[in-house]
């Protein structure tokens, strides 16, 4: 059928979804890229609590020095599936594949995502592609256990027989493809579907950074896929890509997957930026601060990311240091423009402590740290002596966590927005400051640890330095990260349909707070002219625009 | 550290220019660098090799680093937060959007800071990666789940795994160069008190230097997960003066290396279990 | 589409040039030809994009003053439901269950594939179910 957007309000509009079918059958054939992003945001946290369970089972071995809750071999899956869960299952699709899904056509005035049943075939493949890496731990051999980064050969046939390492592979391969198709609809929704008057530089910073993600994801998961294919056609068809025996070289597995995964550090990262600015805007009542600014940084990123690929490779002995080296510190510089540009944000404004912006501080405060401990990682000889402890360990949590906080924020934001109903701050701002604050106790004795030499992926370790001490207190900081996630679940469940939200709660700035809560069928009734990238702001407030520049004040 | 050097392996022949002209770059800058003693030591120990105290003073300046930048940022958001707090919920702020100049200065001054943290890493990483000439060599040979420590020319060999870890001694105050090398799977040899550690690649022959200036017994161990027994996959080096070690190396000589033959022979026939010490002699 | 196309080509080119300086510098291949392979996939469609945007007309949602009412009409077409998603989905998920468990299981998963596919485009020719 054929769709348009109207320019007068029209109550009837939304026929579509009147007739459309209900119940199971409505879920298996929408194409409607709300729903889509819904049942994504289920799955993904339906993962958040898996991956956090294997975290507490982890932090519950490591809670004494020789423990026995599990064996050296369930350990192994353990972490494995932890790391594979959060990562693959988790934080990505949770970023681009729920909130952007749902947000960013409404943010830029589109009926719908390009391709919508694309959209929806992504969905399918990344819930079956979650099962199939899940259904690992109910084979006889177990889980993957090679570390979610599976270094070869380690995952050759020889090491890890089984069909955890298989399901391993292809769960990440329909994940991965998951990954690219809506790499492909976001670009060609951003591109194409965007409402008169929204040029790309009146784009929402979370849209440019899922515009910017979404070729990062092209760019990148390819490569995963390929090199998948190759580990799988090592492992069953003779092949030996990455096996010494046959002529092979197992580094290049690594320069595969991490030609992949430092990309993929900000295809996570982006989005959560970009919900973070977002918020931080909308509760200080200000437009962002260097806008523009904003969105070259986010390019600058996206255009270093594919030459940082080997730091994670320093240790090897077997890439160019200088190069990566360099790279890798001059990511910091767009990241640091970033942290100014909240700050900027933020000043002179009338911040309005919500959980929503309690949480996005809270991102702020933990990337800070996760980011100035990254930059010691870029330096080769730092690398050398902290690669592979618990000082990684401890930095890329602090990196992720903050994702979470960020990734929380959107849902208390915008959750809102999908439902039509509101969560209960008070239970939110509880679950804030258990999550920042357990965050900050996880990972702090870990940085120690790192530093003291405690190297990671250990089931048991020796009993000196006070390392049963660091480590009791790191696994107390996982309980309230834990205490923290189950909190937003009864919060969902407390605030049920409980407090209704309106159109627009926040006085928020952006398109899709022009519409209703929930969004009709193709998202619109009617739309504003568009003359900045806040039309909703601009609607509202007429009378106070964006001051464009401002030379002589800070 | 040493006039006299041999490109790592695997270097590039293009990056020798490079590798004449960065001395020159550095020199001014290396002074102050080395000279952070009197710093705080954030959490990190000066090791015992000539490269874990340069490796060490590093640490310390992108502290200095990050501790500025952090206080820096945590002040202006605690300023933000106390000073603009909302206190109408009508009110409106200004609507400002950008101020120019200020955001060239938070794009130029990372850009400063980031080039001298540069310079700062190749002073450190130029001579740690560096393979000056020396005479004692131990060839390292990581496997599932163990070492084995050959000194060429001895005709002495160390063996040890999960349950008896060995020991590789080593004089000190002399450079000594390491070949690594893995048989199965990626092992990563990391000493704590070197502030180093270098995987051991299946098919590559990793190499590199220490020069370790005091003597004692000092723990190592595998970082790079490799399979079941990753976990307890020990080793210690033990540094001794020269003649110590001259001896030592006499008093092994061929006593190991029966043990070490039978202990490679069942790894390759794969009969080997990790529960039953395979090698008698560690030192 | 302008700004689109170079967007894409200002990607291309940092890559092509940062894989001059890496492949020259390092001589190692595989992070060349990935790199190299990078700005090839900026360069497809970044060119193709600045190709069009000199010779069309601005669109809407490039022109800053565009009113709402130009967006008026025909948007594209949107089918409101189908299942051949979710057929293509399970069918996927039976061709990798296959790679794992055994080849029997790409006779469904194959099966839903193909059902998928052909449903699919026939659909998309009637326009969509609604």
């Amino acid at each position: 059928m054929s769709r348009t957007i109207p320019t007068t309000t029209t109550e009837h509009d939304g026929h579509a979804e009147h007739h459309g079918p209900s119940g199971l059958l409505k879920w298996l054939t929408t194409t409607d890229h709300k729903i889509i992003g819904l049942s994504y945001t289920i799955t993904a946290v339906v993962m958040l609590v898996i991956g956090g369970a294997l975290a507490e089972l982890i932090r519950a071995q490591l809670a004494t020095s020789n423990g026995h809750l599990v064996s050296f071999a369930q350990y192994n899956e353990l972490f494995t599936m932890h790391g594979s869960v959060m990562i693959y299952l988790f934080a990505g699709p949770f970023a681009f594949g729920a909130l952007a899904n749902i947000i960013v056509p409404i943010q830029i005035g589109a009926p719908d995502m390009a391709f919508p049943r694309l959209n929806a075939l992504s969905y399918w493949l990344y819930l079956t592609g979650s099962i199939t890496m899940l259904l690992g731990f109910f084979t006889t051999g177990g889980a993957a256990n090679f570390g979610w980064v599976g270094y070869a050969p380690l995952t050759s046939s020889l090491n890890a027989p089984g069909a955890g390492a298989d399901l391993w592979i292809g769960g990440l391969m329909l994940t991965g493809f998951s990954a690219i198709f809506t790499g492909v609809n976001l670009v060609a929704t951003i591109f194409y579907l965007r409402a008169p008057g929204m040029t790309m530089f009146r784009m929402p910073i979370f849209t440019w950074n899922l515009l910017v993600t979404a070729i990062l994801i092209l760019l990148a998961f390819p490569v995963l896929t390929a090199g998948l294919i190759m580990l799988y056609a090592d492992r069953h068809f003779g092949t030996h890509i990455f096996s010494v025996a046959g002529g092979g070289v197992p580094v290049l597995w690594q320069h595969i997957f991490w030609f992949w995964g430092h990309p993929e550090v900000y295809i996570l990262a982006l989005p959560f930026f970009g919900m973070a600015t977002e918020i931080i805007a909308v509760f200080s009542k200000k437009p962002v601060f260097g806008y523009k600014g904003m969105i070259f940084a986010t390019i600058s990123i996206a255009a270093l990311s594919l030459g940082v690929w080997a730091h994670h490779m320093f240790t090897t002995g077997v890439v160019l240091l200088p190069f990566f080296s360099i790279m890798s510190l001059l990511i910091a510089v767009p990241t640091g423009i970033k942290i100014f540009n909240w700050i900027g944000t933020m000043w002179r404004g009338e911040i309005w402590f919500s959980t929503a912006m309690l949480m996005s501080i809270g991102f702020l405060v933990t990337f800070l740290i996760g980011g100035l401990t990254g930059i010691y990682l870029a330096s080769p000889p730092l690398d050398f002596f902290t690669h592979d402890t618990y000082f990684v360990v401890a930095h890329f949590h602090s990196v992720v966590m903050a994702l979470l906080l960020a990734g929380m924020g959107g849902l208390y934001y915008w959750g809102p927005k999908i439902t039509g109903y509101l969560l209960n701050e008070r239970i939110g701002k509880s679950q804030f400051w258990f999550l920042f604050i357990g965050t900050q106790v996880f990972t702090f004795p870990q940085y120690i640890l790192g530093l003291q030499g405690m190297p990671r992926r250990m089931a048991v370790y020796p009993h000196h330095h006070g390392w049963v001490t660091l480590n009791e207190i790191s696994s107390l900081g996982a309980l309230l990260i834990g205490v923290s996630t189950l909190l937003f679940v009864v919060n969902v469940v407390v605030s049920w349909k409980k407090y209704p939200a309106g159109d627009n709660p926040w006085d928020a700035q952006t398109l899709e707070w022009f519409t209703t809560s929930p969004p009709p069928h193709h998202n619109f009734y009617r739309l504003p002219q568009i003359r900045s990238e806040r039309p909703t702001w601009d609607h509202n407030h007429p009378e106070h625009k964006a001051i464009a520049h401002e030379n002589h004040e800070g | 550290m040493e006039s006299t050097t041999l490109p790592p392996q695997g270097a590039p022949a293009s990056g020798r220019r490079w590798r004449r002209v960065r001395p020159l770059l550095i020199i001014p800058f290396a002074g102050v660098l080395l000279s952070g003693c009197t710093l705080p030591n954030f959490g990190v120990t000066k090791g015992v090799t000539k490269s874990s105290v340069n490796v060490y003073h590093l640490w310390q300046w992108f502290s200095v680093g990050a501790v500025v930048i952090g206080s820096l940022v945590v002040l202006l958001l605690a300023y933000a937060f106390l000073r603009y707090r909302r206190t109408d919920d009508k009110a409106i702020p200004k609507q400002s959007q950008y101020h120019i100049p200020l955001e060239i200065l938070y794009t130029v001054v990372p850009i400063i800071i980031v080039v001298v943290l540069f310079i700062g890493t190749l002073i450190v990483e130029n001579p740690e990666v560096s393979n000056p000439r020396t005479d004692v060599v131990v060839n390292v040979n990581a496997f599932q789940w163990g070492w084995k420590f050959a000194y060429p020319g001895h005709s002495v060999v160390v063996v040890g795994q999960t349950t008896q870890n060995p020991t590789m001694v080593v004089p000190v105050d002399t450079n000594v160069h390491i070949n690594l090398t893995s048989t199965d799977v990626v092992h990563g040899f990391y000493v704590k008190e070197f502030n180093f550690s270098r995987y051991a690649l299946p098919g590559v022959k990793n190499q590199f230097t220490f020069n370790a200036v005091k003597t004692g017994v000092f723990s190592g161990q595998c970082t790079q997960l490799c399979g079941l027994y990753h976990s307890i996959m020990y080793f210690r080096v033990k540094v001794v003066d020269r003649a110590t070690y001259d001896q030592w190396l006499v008093a092994n000589r061929n006593v190991s290396a029966a043990a070490a033959a039978a202990s490679a022979t069942a790894l390759q026939n794969n009969t080997y279990v990790p529960s039953k010490p395979t090698n008698s002699k560690a030192n | 589409m302008r700004i689109e196309a170079k967007l894409l080509l200002f990607l291309g080119l940092f890559f092509g040039a940062m894989c001059a300086v890496y492949w020259t510098w390092s001589l190692e291949n595989a992070g060349g030809v990935m790199m190299f392979a990078g700005m090839l996939l900026c360069f497809l469609p970044g060119s193709y994009y600045y190709y069009w945007s000199r010779r069309m007309k601005t669109r809407p949602e490039d022109d800053p003053n565009a009113t709402t009412e130009v967006g008026a009409g025909v948007v594209g077409s949107f089918p409101g439901t189908s299942i051949f998603p979710f057929l293509l989905g399970m069918g996927s998920f039976f061709v990798v269950l296959a790679l794992v468990f055994g080849i029997w299981l790409l006779i469904p998963g194959l099966a839903l594939v193909l059902w998928a596919l052909l449903g699919g485009t026939s659909e998309g020719r009637r326009g969509g179910q609604v």
